[in-house]
């Protein structure tokens, strides 16, 4: 195994920028998967369990869930700076990739060998988040009421379709009340 | 695009974007029901397509307001689209992101911190499984799903290896 904590490196504002750039020029599957990749595994400017909290207060506040993690990293290592930064970047590259895809699509989308190749892209990408979670959670080690309520959010969203807002602001308090009693002891 | 149009964007993504909480793919019936229902921009069969082009693409989910915004009003649409949508939510995450900063290391803070950690996790391993639903056309898309997921899971080699393989199989096979 490698050196257990080396020191975490602090990113400028031109690396920010040019990773969540990054970030989203790849983000196949959605954001998150990728942006703790990138993160944790790859320049590790944060560990598993900082990204996970702050997906997590992402997740509680109204909006994109990825865009709100985004800028609260921006600001935890640059301020107003970093918190633009980050965010542009990962909305910039894509938008315009998606621009020019809508009208490749309108034209193409529909040929056999297009449609083959996305759909192969989709369920390898549906693998990648998958893999991510089950990443996350190994490296995090939850205590078994915490992980108890993942793997309830997980079949709540993920099995019975729940929408989002009643996962969140169901099971966000009992997470809570769970973290509660873990941290106090 | 008219300032009708302009401003129908503004507000309606405006208040589509303060009920997402959880992400914005959550509101997509909201936004099925202003795109297509009530200003009647565009059909169903439309709608569909378009969102299931911003799921292939990479990029956050939510850049399928974008495309919305780009059918009624080209690329001015686009970025009044994006901005309705993001720009309110991304000003209270900041003060949000500021107040975390001045209560940084409080036992209540990491209490709230740590508990919404599985909740965060569990939903994108919920949204893994919703995307596996929708890619599992063949047993070949399912077995590729579930390499991928043990590739990403138990090694450390970047993702995008597996997802030029999927292009691959799916160009031969899918």
């Amino acid at each position: 195994m490698t050196d257990p904590d080396p020191p975490r490196p602090t990113p400028t504002v031109l690396d920010l920028f040019l990773v969540y750039g990054k970030i989203g020029l790849i983000g196949f599957g959605g954001i998150n998967a990728w942006a703790r990749r990138v993160l944790v595994e790859e320049k590790r400017w944060l560990t598993d369990q900082e990204y996970a909290e702050t997906l997590g207060l992402g997740q509680v506040l109204p909006g994109p869930n990825a865009l709100n993690a985004a800028i609260m990293v921006g600001d935890r290592f640059h301020g107003t700076a970093g918190a633009i930064a980050a965010p542009v970047a990962m909305f910039g590259g894509p938008l315009v990739l998606l621009a020019g895809l809508a009208t490749f699509y309108d034209a193409y989308g529909q040929v056999p060998l297009v449609k083959g190749i996305l759909a192969g892209i989709a369920a390898a990408a549906a693998g990648m988040v998958m893999g991510t979670a089950a990443k996350m959670t190994g490296k995090i080690r939850p205590p078994p009421s915490l992980l108890a309520v993942g793997l309830c959010s997980l079949v709540a969203a993920g099995i019975f379709r729940v929408p989002l807002p009643w996962v969140v602001l169901g099971l966000g308090p009992v997470g809570v009340a769970c973290a509660w009693r873990v941290l106090r002891s | 695009m008219t300032p009708t149009i302009f401003w129908q964007l503004v507000f309606g993504f405006g208040a589509i974007s303060l009920v997402s909480v959880g992400g914005g793919i959550a509101v997509l019936p909201e936004m099925h029901r202003l795109v297509v229902e009530v200003h009647g921009w565009m059909s169903d069969a439309d709608f569909a397509r378009r969102f299931a082009l911003a799921q292939a693409a990479p990029g956050p989910n939510v850049l399928v307001v974008g495309l919305f915004g780009w059918h009624v009003g080209g690329v001015l649409g686009m970025l009044t689209a994006v901005m309705a949508m993001t720009l309110p939510t991304s000003l209270m995450a900041f003060g949000f992101s500021r107040l975390r900063t001045r209560l940084a290391g409080r036992f209540w803070l990491r209490v709230f911190e740590r508990g919404l950690v599985p909740v965060a996790v569990g939903l994108i391993a919920a949204s893994g499984l919703i995307l596996a639903q929708g890619a599992a056309i063949s047993w070949i898309a399912v077995t590729l799903t579930v390499c991928s997921t043990l590739f990403v899971w138990r090694t450390d080699y970047s993702p995008l290896w597996i997802l030029i393989g999927g292009a691959i199989v799916g160009a031969l096979v899918l």
